[in-house]
């Protein structure tokens, strides 16, 4: 890898590092580099400087807080795949994650870089915005939340300002009778997903009473299908919702690239989404 | 007692070396002072080149040297093409550095040298170059009309070959079924885990490159003939080298250049290229469109053949570029008799990567053609495609057959291993249960693929590359020196780059000498250590190095024989060889080839005419090709409601005649079915209008990894080769030739109740789901 010259700086604490990207408006965060480093490796960017937060305790761990998950940015793919509290409070993360590229991609790749990286094609973007998760931002002015509905900006662009470093997310803990699912449309095991749906689903008297869904490279961001959320309340299982599910693609705007043109991403996000849908809700 | 080798799956000797990291890939290695190379490349597809400006690269840090073409122009002659394939081929002129023109993105316009790779890549960022567009021509069919854009001022004709055996026109006249297809072989990436690398140095006197190559001895020949630098004056290593599968068959602009920099600098210099870099300029394989005609009677029973091929060249012709649609020439009638053959092909010119050997060369492209034809035939009667083929194919006891296109097959059981792969495979059942599923309107749908193929490989009796005007021999070299202590030092000219030469010459070896298999040491890849060697590609190492090293293991005994004679006072016809020792008949005395080599080393004692040491040099050159063969069978499913494609099953039973190592046999077609799955299912170099290659990473150049593939089920029949001592025919290839076609076969045999007769490749999920699309509507 053969990257243009960057400056280099490994802060001690949280605070300093935010101090470091204060400084440099042309500073960039090195976490896990699984995003960075392609990038720096193609010269397609040309960061002043790393600030490396590889080594910031502050970033690090899983941690059940009760009422949510709180996942320190740092947190490895591979971490939060097998943290108790991720695959008891939020298992829809924790599957999701399990579909992130390959074994040594999620042993480097953090949570936080992944997501604060705002990659629409990435897994954990839909499946947090699915989740209603809350963005903890740190920066020399403090902590700031950042509902996941007002993370993801633009394609790559997140709501996180020069000097604000992602801390981590606290996924909110969903009570009894939801089930989940992540369903990955991709050609190869370490390819991204054309299209991506995370569903959380839940019944009661065989009943949907609520869904939530998050599709994954289906436009600029990450997008929640409402139109589907909003049909399946009440439904039963059957025809029913796979009619809901033919509201998937509305509100839509899928990218045209080597692997997929918009339409066939259409017809995918509503095919997916009514076999997501249709898993969740088969779990308990 | 000793144990045959010959067949046991001994572990490699190469791999705990390499397994542990204490290889010598070219980019490992380092001399004193060296200087790192970095090239400039063309973004634009087709340009005439106003101007260069490296002076203010010149003026970095750490920048030694900056060059355009222009500052090479009087010295780095033309790359060559080995292989003329008609008398009026269009060779145009390639210098290894863009002078006046670029022809596709990615060709070399300016150059350089720096203390190291990061002053190098941003030194590059300095260079100015003043383009003229060009037009782009990156579609063949459009290449061919008469007001296209031209590639080069000859035209965008390279060449045009047509080859009839038979009377086509009375093949096809009143013949009650003719299929007629066209098939599109897109054009792929051959991706070589190891990238390409080169670093040369000078003395001041000699040279010495060392090239991530295949091919040490052509590349010095070439190296000598491209520069003027006396072939004497250079040496070519091939250190360890991580792959090739045909794109180190090559003859490249680094190559060159590499040597060139360090004669003008009188300082080593080396380049190593990015994956991306490797995307753009390695040389591309396939890359065919091909017009496919069958004529059949109404029993199946084919009548005749008609192939038009148009194969892009892209915009130079390489090493064997126009050689390779030729290499399938006598392969689209495959096993199958029939009255008439016709096959015609024209090289066309356009403004992409050179394209050349990937593994299989023509005969991946030619076998998809015919076993994709075959399928359609069987449907269009409604006759099950593995009875088709049985009514068509030569029949074991025809051997030796010569077929329509004039090639004489050896040997072949196409029977006992079709029979084999069907009970493996569960045949009966699969169709019970795609019966099944298509009676029950499963939405997933299941396919079954066949591919009954042979190729032809052993590259090559020298006389019948002769007749194709290839421009080097076929024949392969070995040496074979007892050591003093009884060691034994094998120096092959194959250029082993992961196939595992060392072990297998080492088996081989083992059996013909009576000595212990660890006691047998493999060198290769050095000009100045295996001083003669036609090196590694087309499935011919074993076929004719393997054999090579036979005969001269065979000289060596002979002369063991007269010594031994000569010193147990016998006649040589008294004695008899076993077990690694000559023993006088029906007495206790013996002699061991250990005890041998000693006396031959000290000399004390030589027979008249018997020279000091016992070793012995020979050459191979085979009377005819190999014919490797075997049936492979696919059960794919089709997800109807995504497109996705999904292999459910894989058998093959390959019969490759003999095995030395049947661990190395596996390897090899494990990974030969997995490059031909990948051809079928994901891969596929794209360019846009512009001439601009989409594909330069991994991201969006689709490679399987274990993980996208199912387990293969796989055994062998074993038709010995009559066509060399050892039997064997060679497997390097067999498996990506076999593959591709059962997958498409299995795929458009799962979507043929819609109406669908063809996916192009790759079948992606989208152009599935299109085709289905377009059969709904």
């Amino acid at each position: 890898m053969i990257p243009a010259q960057f400056d280099y700086e490994r802060p001690a604490s949280l605070a300093e590092a935010c101090q470091a990207l204060a400084e440099d408006d042309e500073a960039k965060v090195l976490a896990g580099g699984q995003s960075l480093l392609p990038l720096l490796r193609l010269r397609l960017a040309y960061p002043s400087k790393l600030v490396d937060v590889g080594r910031l305790d502050e970033l690090k761990g899983v941690h059940d807080r009760g009422d949510h998950v709180f996942i320190g940015a740092m947190a490895t793919h591979d971490e939060v795949m097998r943290s108790p509290a991720v695959t008891s409070g939020c298992p829809l993360v924790a599957m999701a994650t399990s579909h992130v590229a390959d074994p040594a991609i999620r042993h480097r790749g953090t949570f936080g870089g992944s997501l604060a990286h705002s990659d629409p094609a990435g897994d954990l973007p839909a499946v947090v915005l699915a989740l209603d998760g809350v963005f903890v931002a740190r920066s020399a002015q403090g902590e700031r939340e950042i509902p996941a509905a007002e993370f993801f900006v633009d394609y790559l662009e997140s709501s996180l300002a020069q000097g604000e470093i992602l801390a981590g997310v606290k996924i909110p803990k969903l009570g009894d009778g939801w089930g989940f699912h992540y369903e990955k449309f991709h050609r190869t095991a370490q390819a991204w997903a054309i299209v991506g749906v995370a569903a959380a689903v839940r019944r009661s008297n065989g009943a949907i009473t609520e869904a939530r869904i998050g599709l994954t490279n289906m436009g600029p961001t990450p997008l929640r299908a409402r139109a589907t959320e909003a049909a399946l309340r009440g439904v039963e299982l059957g025809d029913a919702v796979r009619q809901a599910c033919e509201q998937a693609a509305e509100d839509t705007s899928p990218p045209s690239d080597l692997h997929a043109q918009p339409d066939y991403r259409r017809h995918l996000a509503r095919v997916l989404t009514h076999r997501a849908v249709r898993t969740a809700a088969g779990s308990p | 007692m000793t144990v045959q080798e010959v067949g046991q799956p001994r572990r490699r000797k190469e791999d705990a070396r390499l397994l542990t990291g204490r290889t010598q890939w070219t980019d490992n290695l380092t001399r004193p002072g060296l200087l790192h190379v970095m090239f400039l490349r063309s973004p634009m597809a087709h340009a005439r080149i106003a101007s260069v400006d490296v002076s203010a690269a010149r003026g970095l840090p750490g920048v030694v040297a900056a060059f355009s073409g222009q500052d090479f122009a009087a010295e780095q002659g033309s790359l060559p093409c080995a292989w003329p394939v008609t008398e009026d081929i269009v060779i145009p002129d390639h210098p290894p550095m863009a002078v006046d023109e670029v022809r596709y993105v990615g060709e070399a316009v300016a150059c350089v040298v720096a203390t190291d790779r990061y002053r190098a890549a941003d030194a590059l960022d300095a260079i100015e170059v003043e383009y003229e567009p060009l037009p782009a021509v990156v579609d063949m069919n459009q290449a061919l009309a008469p007001d296209s854009p031209k590639v080069h001022e000859a035209g965008n004709k390279a060449f045009n070959v047509t080859i009839t055996s038979g009377d086509v026109e009375a093949a096809f006249r009143d013949a009650p079924v003719v299929i007629d297809r066209t098939y599109v072989q897109q054009r792929l990436i051959p991706s070589a885990m190891e990238p390409r690398a080169v670093m040369a140095d000078t003395d001041g006197e000699s040279f010495t490159v060392w090239s991530s190559t295949q091919i040490p001895h052509v590349l010095r020949v070439m190296l000598a003939v491209v520069t003027g630098i006396p072939e004497h004056r250079i040496r070519v290593i091939a250190p360890d080298v991580g792959g090739g599968f045909g794109s180190k068959l090559q003859v490249t602009a680094e190559e060159v250049l590499c040597l060139l920099l360090a004669r003008r600098l009188g300082k080593p210099v080396k380049w190593t290229e990015s994956r991306s870099e490797g995307n753009l300029t390695v040389h591309h394989g396939r890359d065919q469109i091909q017009h496919v005609r069958l004529a059949a009677d109404a029993d199946g029973r084919i009548r005749g053949l008609q192939v038009d091929l148009l194969a892009d060249m892209g915009a130079y012709l390489m090493l064997v570029t126009p050689g390779i649609p030729m290499l399938g020439a006598q392969m689209f009638n495959a096993i199958y008799k029939m009255d008439a053959y016709q096959f015609g092909c024209t090289g066309v010119f356009t403004t992409k990567m050179p394209t050349d050997a990937y593994r299989g060369a023509g005969r991946p492209e030619a076998t998809f053609a015919i076993e994709r034809v075959m399928d359609e035939l069987a449907a269009e009667l409604g006759m099950d495609p593995v009875e088709v083929r049985r009514r068509n194919w030569i029949k074991h006891e025809e051997f030796p057959y010569t077929t329509i296109s004039g090639l004489t097959y050896d040997s072949g059981n196409y029977e006992a291993a079709t029979e084999k792969a069907l009970a493996l495979f569960g045949y009966d059942k699969l169709r019970a249960e795609q019966a099944d599923r298509r009676d029950r309107g499963d939405p997933v749908q299941l396919g079954i693929g066949v591919s009954t193929f042979t190729e032809m490989c052993g590259l090559a009796p020298s006389r019948m590359l002769g007749e194709a005007n290839y421009g080097a021999g076929g024949w392969e070299h070995a040496s074979v020196r007892m050591l003093p202590t009884g060691k034994v030092e094998v120096i092959t000219g194959t250029s082993p780059h992961g196939q595992g030469h060392v072990t297998s010459w080492s088996q081989i070896v083992s059996d013909a000498l009576g000595v212990p298999f660890d006691d047998v040491t493999v060198l290769h890849g050095d000009t100045a250590i295996a001083h003669k060697g036609m090196d590694t590609y087309g499935s011919r190492s074993l076929v004719i190095g393997g054999v090579a090293v036979v005969k001269a293991c065979d000289k060596v005994k002979e002369k063991a024989r007269r010594l031994a004679a000569h010193l147990m006072e016998c006649s040589p016809d008294d004695l008899e060889f076993a077990a690694g020792a000559f023993k006088v008949r029906g007495t206790e005395q013996q002699r061991t080839i250990q005890e041998l080599a000693y006396a031959a080393f000290t000399a004390h004692d030589l027979p008249e005419g018997v020279e000091a040491r016992l070793d012995s040099d020979a050459t191979f050159d085979p009377d005819n090709y190999s014919f490797p063969h075997g049936t492979h069978l696919c059960a794919a499913e089709v997800d109807t409601e995504t497109g996705m494609v999904k292999i459910r099953s894989y058998v093959a039973v390959d019969d490759v005649g003999t095995v030395i190592n049947p661990l190395i046999v596996e390897g090899q077609v494990q990974g030969g079915i997995a490059q031909g799955i990948a051809q079928a299912l994901f891969e596929e170099a794209v360019y846009d209008a512009d001439g601009n290659l989409l594909t330069t990473t991994m991201a969006d150049y689709l490679l399987p990894s274990a993980a996208d593939l199912p387990n293969f089920t796989l055994d062998r029949t074993q038709t010995p080769a009559t066509s060399n001592p050892l039997g064997v025919k060679g497997v390097g290839e067999a498996g990506t030739i076999a593959s591709t076609p059962a997958v498409v076969n299995a795929i458009v045999d799962a979507l043929r109740p819609y109406g669908i007769h063809d996916i192009r490749m790759p079948c992606t999920p989208e152009r599935v789901w299109r085709a289905l699309e377009g059969v709904r509507r």
